[in-house]
């Protein structure tokens, strides 16, 4: 049977609907606006024509090369970074020598924006992808290594005498009780390094590229096709966005008690 | 299987930066063999310092602890424990986390399965081997943690305040089961509590301890037949004993 309660505020549709309901508001007044105040094709392309562009890359392929390119180096930069923020946070985590030496300066390499460091990549790994996946793994490493040692480090200290007093071994408790405890901090770093890891992508691709829908957008800018910039940032939100409903979906599954734990439902 | 615990001259101080602060003893103290020891005490006395070790997760400042005939310095396999909070692990199902001993200590598999279904059964939670401690109720999850305690067969329990954050009919309870559980199972207990009822219905011998540092200021024994059952709270030497006892704490 239905349950017609469980709808927060009287919702009618589908929570899905309403962001879409959204976007075509805010379509119509992007056209609306264009046709109101004559605003040029090549200051502001009508919706249609961002499309339009959208449509023929993919029809074409010429789209593709780009796409792939931007989620090959995301991607692979992201499970480098993330993979090692990881490992080393955990093991960092349990050292005291690191804690007093090198924490402080990891907060403080955290507060610089790694982009920066772009050009030096650069000129370290070449202009091919091993650059651009260096950048994306380092922008992903920062937030998930400090989420991953305060998650350790914030792991109950009850819990842990608990299991201590059953004489877990140092590295039961890591492995088994520490690193559990911190998969929601850890998810929460991993759901940030997403947006970071395109951020880095595409950074590098506008420093220097022959491929990578960041280097559509910069290539396009020289020839004033707004079209095709605007078709190359819709691409890269869609990308984001999959990325981060696909992470939050993980994050529910695999850290299945905390939301149980606050009394939330899918 | 069960030993005794000896204390001698057990003291913990801590040091702060306002200097030294004495949290407990010095304290003697002999729990024979199968023994149920209560330990009473005010707030901030020190009772879970004495707790955590006689469980081995600290060294005192001074005196010696020794468990049968070992002297206890650090954790073992022959004691086991639990805590106010059930502390068990979110992500484990409720039979991992009975088995959790099993893992830490290196046990068997096969017999520590067969010996984890026992437990549950024996603390009522035998259709609940695959839940998850967040879809247990407190009372649940705290049986959770008793045959988790009992799993490796310690020799000794140490039972910090285990009912303390429960409801007062849960509590009432699972202090009868405990009872039960206890008189299958002939261990030496330690249970520390800060409800007189509670040690009184339990102990064979209840510890007072004074405001910090604890001390024991009184080695009572209540003079209450076994076994127990919910008719012994209705007794005249039940009310005595309590009355007895509240009178270390009524000035306060």
């Amino acid at each position: 049977m239905p349950d017609t309660r469980t709808r927060r505020g009287g919702a009618l549709l589908p929570a899905p609907v309403y962001p879409l309901i959204s976007l075509a508001v805010i379509l119509g007044l992007w056209q609306g606006a264009i046709a109101l105040f004559a605003i040029p094709d090549y200051l502001l392309p009508r919706p249609a024509a961002v499309f339009d562009a959208l449509v023929q890359g993919f029809v074409t392929g010429s789209l593709w090369p780009h796409i792939g390119a931007t989620l090959a180096e995301a991607v692979s930069g992201y499970v480098l970074g993330c993979g090692l923020a990881i490992v080393l946070g955990a093991l960092l985590a349990e050292s005291r020598t690191f804690e007093r030496f090198c924490y402080p300066v990891f907060l403080g390499l955290q507060a610089m924006p790694k982009v920066a460091l772009g050009p030096i990549i650069l000129v370290w790994f070449g202009f091919g992808m091993a650059s651009k996946v260096v950048l994306v793994a380092l922008v992903c490493f920062f937030p998930l290594f400090v989420n991953t040692i305060n998650g350790v480090k914030r792991t109950d200290p009850e819990l842990l005498d608990a299991c201590r007093a059953f004489c877990a071994s140092r590295r039961y408790l890591l492995l088994h009780v520490k690193l559990p405890a911190a998969a929601g901090d850890i998810f929460s770093g991993l759901q940030i390094g997403v947006s970071l890891a395109l951020i880095g992508a595409v950074v590098g691709e506008f420093l220097s590229a022959q491929r990578g829908l960041g280097y559509l957008i910069a290539s396009a800018s020289v020839s004033m096709s707004l079209a095709t910039m605007f078709a190359g940032v819709a691409l890269l939100a869609v990308i984001g966005l999959s990325g981060s409903l696909l992470m939050r979906r993980l994050h529910r599954r695999v850290v299945f008690w905390e939301g149980a734990a606050r009394g939330e439902r899918e | 299987m069960s030993a005794d615990l000896r204390l001698e001259g057990v003291s913990l101080t801590y040091r702060t930066r306002r200097g030294a602060l004495d949290a407990l003893g010095p304290i003697d103290l002999t729990l024979a063999q199968g023994e149920f020891v209560a330990v009473l005490g005010p707030s901030g006395c020190g009772k879970s310092t004495l707790a955590k070790l006689a469980a081995g997760l600290i060294a005192p400042t001074a005196g010696t602890l020794r468990l049968g005939d070992a002297p206890i310095s650090g954790p073992s396999r022959r004691t086991g424990v639990v805590f106010q909070k059930p502390n068990l692990l979110p992500w484990r199902s409720v039979l991992q986390n009975v088995l959790l001993p099993a893992a830490t200590l290196g046990l068997a598999p096969a017999p520590a399965q067969a010996r984890s279904a026992q437990l549950l059964e024996l603390v009522g939670l035998a259709g609940y081997a695959d839940n998850y401690p967040h879809e247990l109720s407190g009372g649940m999850q705290q049986r959770v943690g008793i045959a988790r305690m009992l799993l490796a067969d310690p020799e000794l329990l140490l039972m910090d305040e285990p009912f303390a954050a429960l409801d007062a009919l849960t509590r009432e309870a699972l202090t009868l089961e405990l009872q039960r559980i206890w008189s299958q199972q002939r261990k030496s207990v330690l249970f520390i509590t800060h409800s007189i009822p509670e040690a009184v219905f339990l102990a064979d011998r209840i510890l007072v301890l004074s405001p910090r540092p604890g001390r024991i200021v009184e080695d009572y024994r209540p003079a209450l037949p076994r076994p127990r059952d919910p008719d012994t709270l209705g007794l005249p030497e039940f009310n005595a004993a309590c009355h007895h006892l509240r009178r270390h704490f009524t000035h306060a």
